[in-house]
């Protein structure tokens, strides 16, 4: 389908040398003839295999570790625990001040989340890391564990995270991301109709095809290569410096190709572990997630609560909305605080509504810590929302396509976060939207436009 | 652990090996011998990532042991291109805009590739059955299944 040349005709440029003409990609040669070098492909002489011993239970306190048994292993070399890590406790947003630090690369004392790392073992191959892992002993005392959002909330609820002391985010505006724009009391009482509904996902897990992992080699100098294929190089680079106490300078990441990532590469997880056991052997070290791992130890997606309560004229339009978000950390922070803000700006969706307001709280819980994926924070809000406004459509007995025109956003409209609304195309989708379904709409709302004034 | 000999030929040349009873086909190719154009998605034979040809028929390298490959004729990806001209199926792969990340697409060019041996004008059904076995998470699958049928016309038309 090709954008009509009518749309934005006054601000459009079309000598585009680039734009618009198909052009190969530069790195499929590599992939069809199998050359494309992932971190895998990657192979040392006495390269080490690193197998992580997780922890069974959801929340439990750690009484002792017994690594004697697995250190006799045939081929074990090497075994890490919290006091080997120079600095064990960290958080990755902390690189632009999003802090408290509160997440452990190797379990300290505790564990939060059934799978939780908790000691790492390096042996000459992955059959005898593994046999290892299984004779590591951890003696827990099993701790009650929170699952839901709104019971972690709850005041005697189990504390899942002693580094914020409570199972909320702490922003600079209080336990939650608030927006605040008009009068929203006022808004639903002067509605025809006011609809609450709530929306509620499941956590969702990326599946690369290529697992998550690294290949690190030390250099002889003091200097470690890590082959990685995170989808945050620079992340990942700065908060192995800090964790493993090494100047940026000593570390040399090479990574670039991903075997899919959708978000689910973004976090700090198998790099300073790996670096770490080729810094303390002296030797190659590949640390791989399995399937099973991928699946079960890395990110997913968050699950999120939306409760939204809107209040709607009979003519169509929106005159008041109040959201709560809630977003499920999972036992750390990770990328979920940034999360749970972005969903804050986005509730209002691309509608002008002149009175909103909005709470949105990122929750621990001890469920697997979650992170970044493909638009966290706003897709499930999308889908939410939505459906809302197909369900307020009907409510009124509104053609759904006619009701997000009378509501979409224009230029120079202000947003509830009071950024100004700029290069706004929602109409303009919904038009050609409507001529691609043969969704046909009133002649008025085809005659729309988002920046022309009057229009 | 003893060793065992293998012995076969990898896209044309002859290999031969003492590996761990056991070791998997693809470890033996990926790490013995060199050849990583196969790749280990999950390792328990649902991705298709690892598919390499053994005797002409398509084969999970993960769930192959390499000791029972003995004699057998292996075609893998990198050994698909000859003196540097590019298959029709690379080609077609890379006309289509079929590969993203190009995890699985060594294996998906197997999985074609015993197809078109097999059946030289699949019809899309076809097409969709023989690439069941690998999974992709990038594409969506058209494009794939798109240089399929596309290298099978093109493979049509030189004969004809």
């Amino acid at each position: 389908m090709e954008l009509r040349k009518s749309y934005f005709a006054d601000v459009r440029k079309d000598d585009l040398h680039e734009i618009g003409q198909p052009r190969p990609r530069s790195d499929s040669p590599g992939h069809v003839t199998g050359k494309t070098a992932f971190f895998a492909d990657r192979n040392f002489p006495g390269m080490l295999h690193l197998k992580m011993v997780r922890s069974p239970h959801h929340h439990a306190r750690i009484r002792s570790i017994d690594t004697s048994e697995a250190e006799k292993h045939p081929g074990v070399v090497k075994i890490i625990t919290a006091k080997d890590v120079p600095h064990n406790v960290y958080t990755i947003l902390i690189l632009i001040q999003i802090g408290p630090e509160d997440e452990t690369v190797l379990a300290d004392g505790k564990v939060r989340w059934k799978g939780e790392a908790v000691v790492a073992v390096l042996a000459e191959t992955e059959r005898a890391a593994q046999e290892a892992a299984a004779k590591v002993k951890v003696d827990y005392e099993v701790l009650p564990a929170v699952f839901d959002m709104e019971e972690a909330l709850k005041p005697g609820a189990p504390l899942v995270n002693e580094f914020h002391g409570q199972n909320y985010y702490l922003y600079d505006s209080g336990e939650c991301r608030k927006v605040r724009f008009g009068d929203v009391e006022a808004g639903f009482a002067a509605a025809d109709h006011v609809l609450e509904q709530s929306y509620q996902s499941s956590p969702i897990e990326h599946a690369p095809t290529e697992t998550t992992g690294c290949v690190v080699a030390p250099e002889g100098n003091d200097r470690f290569t890590c082959y990685t294929n995170t989808q945050a190089m620079f992340f990942t680079l700065d908060n192995a410096s800090i964790i493993l106490q090494m100047p940026g300078n000593k570390l040399h990441f090479v990574g670039g190709t991903v075997g899919g990532g959708f978000g689910g590469k973004v976090d700090v997880i198998v790099e300073p572990i790996a670096i770490l056991g080729a810094k303390l052997t002296g030797r190659p070290v590949s640390f791989i997630y399995s399937r099973e791992e991928e699946m079960q130890i890395s990110s997913p997606r968050a699950a999120e609560k939306v409760v939204i309560r809107d209040g709607v004229m009979k003519d169509g339009r929106i005159v008041a909305r109040k959201v709560t978000g809630y977003t499920d950390a999972g036992a750390y922070s990770r990328h979920s605080p940034y999360g749970a803000q972005k969903g804050a700006g986005h509730y209002p969706g691309p509608y002008t509504i002149p009175n909103v307001w909005i709470d949105t709280y990122c929750v621990y819980t001890n469920r697997t810590p979650s992170s970044a994926m493909r638009g966290f924070g706003v897709t499930i809000g999308d889908f939410a929302l939505e459906v809302q406004m197909d369900k307020l459509a009907r409510l009124i007995g509104m053609d759904p396509l006619e009701f997000r025109f009378i509501n979409a956003y224009r230029d120079g409209d202000m947003k509830a976060h009071r950024q100004p609304t700029e290069g706004a195309a929602l109409i303009e989708c919904m038009q050609e939207a409507s001529r691609a379904a043969n969704w046909p709409v009133a002649e008025k709302f085809m005659a729309m436009s988002s920046y022309v004034k009057g229009a | 652990m003893a060793k065992v000999p293998v012995q076969f030929t990898l896209n044309g040349s002859e290999k031969a090996e003492f590996i761990d009873s056991g070791t998997t086909l693809l470890h033996a190719l990926r790490d013995k011998i060199g050849d990583t154009s196969p790749k280990g998605g999950c390792h328990q034979g649902t991705c298709g990532a690892c598919s390499v040809i053994i005797d002409g028929e398509l084969r999970l390298s993960c769930l192959t042991l390499a000791e029972t490959c003995n004699g057998a004729a292996i075609t893998t990806t990198s050994g698909l291109s000859e003196g540097g001209v590019l298959h029709p199926l690379q080609h077609a792969f890379l006309d289509t805009f079929a590969t993203q990340c190009g995890f699985c697409t060594p294996g998906m060019i197997m999985a074609a590739k015993v197809l078109l041996n097999h059946t030289p004008n699949p019809s899309r059904d076809d097409v969709v059955e023989a690439l069941s076995g690998n999974v992709c998470r990038c594409t969506g699958y058209e494009p794939i299944i798109q240089a399929v049928l596309r290298a099978a016309r093109a493979n049509s038309q030189n004969a004809a």
